[in-house]
């Protein structure tokens, strides 16, 4: 290969190979998406099953045309970003605008119409009908239905109800004692005495089509339920046969003129900025969310500010060449910081119990005080501060010290020379600098313990509970656990709209946070 | 600059002053040192020693044990309550796949971005940093009815004219494979940045003369561009496996039954049952779920915290 003609140099070793290897990775793709949308399509998600062929027939064109050979490297990482990022923030969007959740509203409207459609009743006309039965050899049943208006049907358990006429082809010799045909095919009239014999049979049998569904209840009685109701898609009405009414959608159910809904569940609707409007302006509920948000905005500042008080004096400790043991100490106290945090939460709320942990038995034996961490709202606050420090400290530690290293020592001496005293020098020189540097790190840092749901539910699980509100959340929830709560908590969760719409409050506080921070970082960049 | 003048016994004097206050100075920092010490691992010790003991519940335990036996432990492997073995090998398995592919998918896509120039490519990369605006876990209504929707609709086999029963693997609510996918789609944006930025400090001139030699992209890629990158792609591949073993929010949420939960949904059963009768079990339990995880990070802490000093706060 040359190389020279201006095409992509890409001298694989034999281009035919690479270009076999690729159709059999691409086949066994294809087969793998068709399975997978075939059990999609088996399974009603119609919708999976399409985008899933999509991003299918994208890849194929990717690795097949030469000119968009970069997107084939990226291609598959794109696929799962997609799926598993993309698509769940928009739909989370989109559900904050709704009034999905797991009690009243879990269906589609389609889903709840044809619930409506599918409920039959028993009109009167069709609720005491004669019958007779024919039987094949195999041991089938045929059922003839005559009308009070005379008019006969013909049922059968494989095909359904249909109407008849006594000429059709099928039907044999008519029997002149009740004028039906004595044999329908193969199927022979049951004399009403045969008829008792396979009476229980019969009245086993359910003959259902669309729209009716025949029931055997005695020997001289049938009945034949209609569907109820029927919807009119243009004017988006759910008419009922039976009591005639007219129910309109309105607020995710159907409604009748008096405000009485039809008999099924709601559905999943549009409501607007109806969930952000609770949180911000329903009484009710904006106090539960407003003091959720304080505290989660207070827990993440003072986090900060405790962690990075915490690590910045032990960096200007650990920062000293001449302390004894100075590897040793740094790596100690970097552990806490090196357990998992949900085992470290754990383990703090084992350490508070108050009834039984080793913190209270100290307390109590040489101070004489047994706190309740976990039922006073003030100290379950506290509680959660101290271990968020014990967690988060070390971090700030490690940051600082790398920080300190970059302050240029002439700084220091020419403060020194002028007189500085070492308090002097921190506050003008090692703490403006170092803030400036690690500004990003505590923003950064900010926005994670924003949504530190680890250490919330595993140290305090939200508790003690505010009292008397109607809304799911403890003192100590911060807005990511009491969305956890209003969605997924045992006995009043399964609202996902709301939690929804809560996440989507994040959403926004966190974007705000981390773009404020790229900015911040940017212009370090350009500084240095 | 003209040295200062000093006269000697002044100068004297200010060098003994200096000399003691520096004595000072280092006392009170090693008093610091040694009380952060206590204060660092206060608590692990007495967590270490209640695992060591025999004492099961939580008061009885001292920050160093009376004696020293394994009967935690062995509850702990043998508790008929708490399948707890089969909780860390859902943690270790699901976090060793997610870091695996993490990094597989990430230096692909990172070793396009940076050697490529195609259209599309500021776009891609301007798009990643805003995804990772939106960290995933905040959708979690959304992933939880997703998965739902997945787990209704995927039949366990299939039968496929032809080829006969084919099973499916599991990837809906309560399945582990499910859970692998939103770990591992929630950690690419990110990873793929952090990993151009370093390929992008390896010469560009090296993969061209291996093309120039007749290598593929991909040999260049494999043999040239990979062993390069190798400590950044041990720095993802561990901090990806760090942060999905401590992830407790989507397992909480996505697993239901007790023998598919991760370590930290499954340990988060201690303290919701009696934590003063199984404190023991459960100490046991923490040390070995944290000590691996220590150990690398204590070992590996420079390259670690590097990376980690880019994006923020670990799990």
């Amino acid at each position: 290969m040359t190389g020279q003609q201006g095409a992509p140099r890409r001298g694989a070793p034999s281009p035919i190979v690479s270009i076999i290897w690729r159709l059999i990775a691409l086949a066994l793709i294809d087969a793998v998406a068709i399975v997978f949308a075939y059990a999609f399509f088996g399974g009603g998600l119609t919708l999976a099953a399409i985008v899933l062929l999509v991003i299918t027939a994208v890849i194929n064109v990717v690795f097949l045309v030469p000119g968009l050979y970069p997107l084939r490297w990226i291609s598959p990482g794109l696929m799962l970003l997609v799926l598993m990022v993309v698509y769940p923030v928009l739909y989370t969007v989109y559900i904050a605008f709704t009034n999905y959740n797991g009690v009243d509203h879990l269906l589609s409207k389609d889903q709840v119409v044809a619930r409506l459609e599918s409920t039959l009743y028993t009109p009167e006309e069709t609720a005491n009908l004669a019958w007779r039965a024919y039987r094949s050899p195999e041991g089938q049943f045929l059922i003839w239905l005559t009308q009070v208006d005379g008019t006969t049907q013909l049922a059968d358990p494989l095909s359904g109800i249909e109407q008849v006429q006594l000429d059709d082809a099928r039907f044999g010799a008519i029997d002149p004692e009740d004028g039906l045909p004595a044999t329908i095919g193969v199927y022979t009239k049951l004399g009403r005495l045969e008829s008792f014999r396979y009476l229980t049979a019969l009245s086993n049998l359910v003959i259902t089509d669309e729209t009716a569904q025949l029931r055997i209840i005695s020997i001289d009685r049938a009945t034949l339920g209609i569907a109820r109701f029927s919807y009119d898609p243009v004017r988006d009405v759910v008419y009922d046969d039976q009591t005639d009414t007219e129910y309109f959608a309105s607020g995710g159910y159907f409604v009748d003129a008096q405000g009485n809904r039809a008999p099924a569940p709601g559905f999943v609707d549009f409501v607007g900025l109806r969930n952000f409007e609770r949180a911000l302006s329903d009484p009710r509920i904006s106090s539960v969310f407003f003091s959720v948000l304080g505290w989660t905005i207070a827990f993440s500042f003072l986090s900060v500010v405790l962690t990075f008080a915490v690590g910045l004096a032990l960096a200007l400790v650990f920062n000293d060449d001449k302390l004894p043991l100075k590897g040793l100490f740094r790596t100690l106290a970097i552990i806490p910081y090196t357990i998992p945090g949900f085992i470290s939460a754990l383990v703090w709320a084992g350490l508070l119990n108050p009834n039984f942990g080793p913190i209270n038995g100290f307390l109590s034996d040489f101070v004489g005080m047994n706190p309740q961490w976990f039922s006073d709202g003030n100290l379950a606050k506290m509680a959660v501060l101290i271990v968020n420090t014990w967690l988060g400290y070390p971090y700030m530690m490690i940051v600082s010290l790398g920080a300190l290293q970059s302050i240029p020592s002439d700084l220091y001496e020419a403060a020194e020379i002028d007189g500085a005293s070492p308090w002097q020098r921190f506050r003008t020189i090692t703490f403006p600098l170092l803030l400036v540097a690690l500004a990003p790190l505590l923003i950064g840092s900010f926005a994670f313990n924003f949504n530190n749901f680890t250490l919330i539910e595993l140290l305090t699980e939200g508790r003690p509970p505010q009292l008397g509100v109607i809304s799911p959340a403890g003192q100590t929830d911060i807005l990511i656990s009491y969305s956890f709560r209003v969605a997924f908590a045992a006995g009043r969760g399964q609202d996902y709209a709301f939690a929804a719409a809560l996440g989507v409050f994040i959403f926004l506080i966190v974007a705000a946070i981390t773009i404020v921070n790229f900015r911040l970082s940017r212009r370090l960049e350009n500084m240095i | 600059m003209a040295a200062p003048v000093t006269t000697p016994p002044a100068r004297q004097r200010r060098q003994i002053g200096i000399r003691a206050r520096r004595r000072i100075s280092i006392s009170i920092k090693l008093f610091v040192a040694v009380i952060t010490a206590f204060y660092a691992l206060a608590p692990v010790l007495y967590v270490v020693s209640s695992a060591l003991s025999p004492i099961r519940g939580i008061g009885g335990a001292t920050l160093i044990p009376a004696r020293v036996t394994t009967a935690n432990f062995e509850r702990l492997f043998n508790s008929p309550f708490h399948p707890w073995p089969t909780w860390i090998m859902n943690s270790v398995i699901v976090s060793a796949i997610s870091a695996v592919v993490v990094v597989a998918l990430c230096a692909l896509a990172a070793y396009s971005f940076s050697r490529f120039r195609f259209r599309g490519r500021r776009l891609g990369l301007i798009s990643l940093v805003v995804i990772q605006l939106f960290p995933n876990m905040l959708a979690i209504v959304a992933l939880f009815l997703l998965l739902q929707g997945i787990g209704q609709a995927l039949p366990a086999s299939i039968d496929v004219p032809g080829l006969g029963v084919i099973g499916l693997p599991r990837l809906g609510l309560n399945s582990l494979g499910g859970l692998v996918l939103i770990y591992i789609g929630g950690a690419l944006g990110f990873n793929t940045w952090l990993m151009k930025a370093y390929f992008d400090t390896v010469p560009y001139d090296l993969d061209e003369s291996a093309l120039v030699d007749g290598a593929s992209h991909f040999q260049a890629f494999r043999l040239v561009v990979l062993p390069l990158v190798r400590p950044i792609l041990a720095v993802i591949g561990i901090l990806t496996f760090i942060g999905t073993y401590s992830d407790f929010l989507l397992a909480r949420v996505m697993l239901t039954s007790t023998e598919n939960f991760t370590l930290a949904v499954g340990m988060s059963l201690f303290i919701r049952g009696n934590f003063n009768q199984e404190w023991g079990i459960f100490s046991a339990g923490a040390l070995i779920g944290a000590l691996p995880i220590v150990i690398v990070f204590l070992v590996l802490q420079r390259q670690l915290i590097g990376g980690l000093a880019r994006g923020g706060v670990k799990g």
